[in-house]
């Protein structure tokens, strides 16, 4: 390997259980992907963290502008309608 | 149960998981890169998770009431019985990674086989060793296949450290007088038997890494004897002058 050229970095997701949606858990370098899901394991399911892991290179996610917050995210400051706290959760429903 | 024969059967299995575990922490704080790093300190800590159910094990036929750390910290050189591979020093990254896949392989053969051990104990101890050391060949072999087909200097470095470790592996299969009795009480495998199925997994990874298997030569140390390199007195220096500066210290 080039010195100059470090291995590129991939984002990490850990699905923590079944059932469950995989969260972003930070981020590794390695030279491709199969060695990331490696290292994805070794540094973030040391301590049974996950049963499932999803590795993506950094350069493939896009993310949004923070100059955009406003357009983006304002409009649905004034809209309390749309978030579910008009009922009340059974006690047996878990994870939601 | 006074069984000197089975003794020396589980501490060459613990003195080998609890040395090369010894050899792969001194990487920690020195791997090429930080998840490498953690990679070889997960495998560590996983041989030495053997190593203590193993020694506890050895103290109880032992009989005489030494501890996990009594076996671990207070025996010397010539009581150990670890494969001489085991202690090599760590070299550059291939070395140890090359020296790992051979071990990986031989350990995957022979805790598949201990499994159906007449010796519950020992049995048990395998399955669970077992799926820890699915990964660890997984690990060193998916290396090993890397640095070989890598570029012309990784490739000279595993081939460079394949033709000076190979001998070593002639160990593994070269049954003593403590082997076969303990094959004969199906406590563990008959070591002959154990070498086609390993030679073969280690070929597949040395094709697919395009490197050369050397020929086999006559290996110079008998580390399950107690007749070590030189390299084990400097390894159980460090490993025991804690222990043995404050004995019983814990965390």
């Amino acid at each position: 390997m080039n010195e100059n050229q470090e291995w590129p970095l991939f984002e990490v997701f850990i699905r923590s259980r079944q059932g469950l949606a995989h969260k972003h858990a930070g981020s590794i370098h390695a030279a491709d992907a199969s060695m990331a899901i490696e290292h994805a394991r070794d540094v973030y399911t040391r301590r049974q963290e996950g049963v499932s892991i999803w590795v993506v290179r950094s350069s493939e996610v896009t993310a949004s502008d923070p100059a955009d917050a406003e357009a983006l995210f304002e409009p649905a400051r004034d809209k309390i309608y749309r978030h579910p706290t008009f009922y009340e959760i059974p006690d047996e429903v878990k994870n939601l | 149960m006074s069984d000197e024969t089975r003794l020396r059967y589980v501490l060459r299995l613990a003195d080998t998981s609890l040395v090369l575990g010894q050899r792969l922490a001194e990487w920690v704080g020195h791997a090429p890169a930080l998840e490498e790093d953690l990679g070889l300190a997960n495998t560590s800590l996983d041989l030495i998770g053997q190593t203590r159910f193993l020694l506890t094990y050895a103290g109880e036929i032992e009989g005489r009431g030494r501890s996990e750390d009594d076996l671990a910290y207070l025996r010397d050189q010539a009581e150990f019985l670890n494969l001489a591979l085991v202690e090599q020093p760590n070299g550059d990254f291939g070395q140890t990674i090359v020296r790992q896949m051979l071990v990986d392989a031989f350990q995957l053969k022979l805790y598949d086989a201990l499994q159906s051990s007449t010796d519950r104990r020992l049995a048990e101890i395998a399955a669970k060793a077992l799926k820890e050391t699915r990964y660890h060949f997984r690990y060193s072999a998916n290396w090993v296949i890397r640095l070989g087909d890598g570029t012309e200097e990784s490739h000279a470095r595993v081939q460079a450290a394949l033709d000076s470790l190979w001998r070593f592996t002639r160990e593994f299969f070269t049954a003593d007088e403590v082997d076969e009795a303990m094959a004969r009480k199906q406590v563990g495998p008959s070591l002959a038997q154990l070498q086609p199925g390993w030679s073969a997994r280690v070929d597949e990874v040395l094709h697919e890494a395009g490197l050369k298997r050397p020929a086999d030569a006559p290996y110079p140390w008998h580390g399950k004897r107690g007749q070590h390199s030189e390299h084990l007195g400097y390894l159980l220096a460090e490993m025991q002058s804690l222990h043995r500066a404050h004995p019983g210290a814990s965390w």
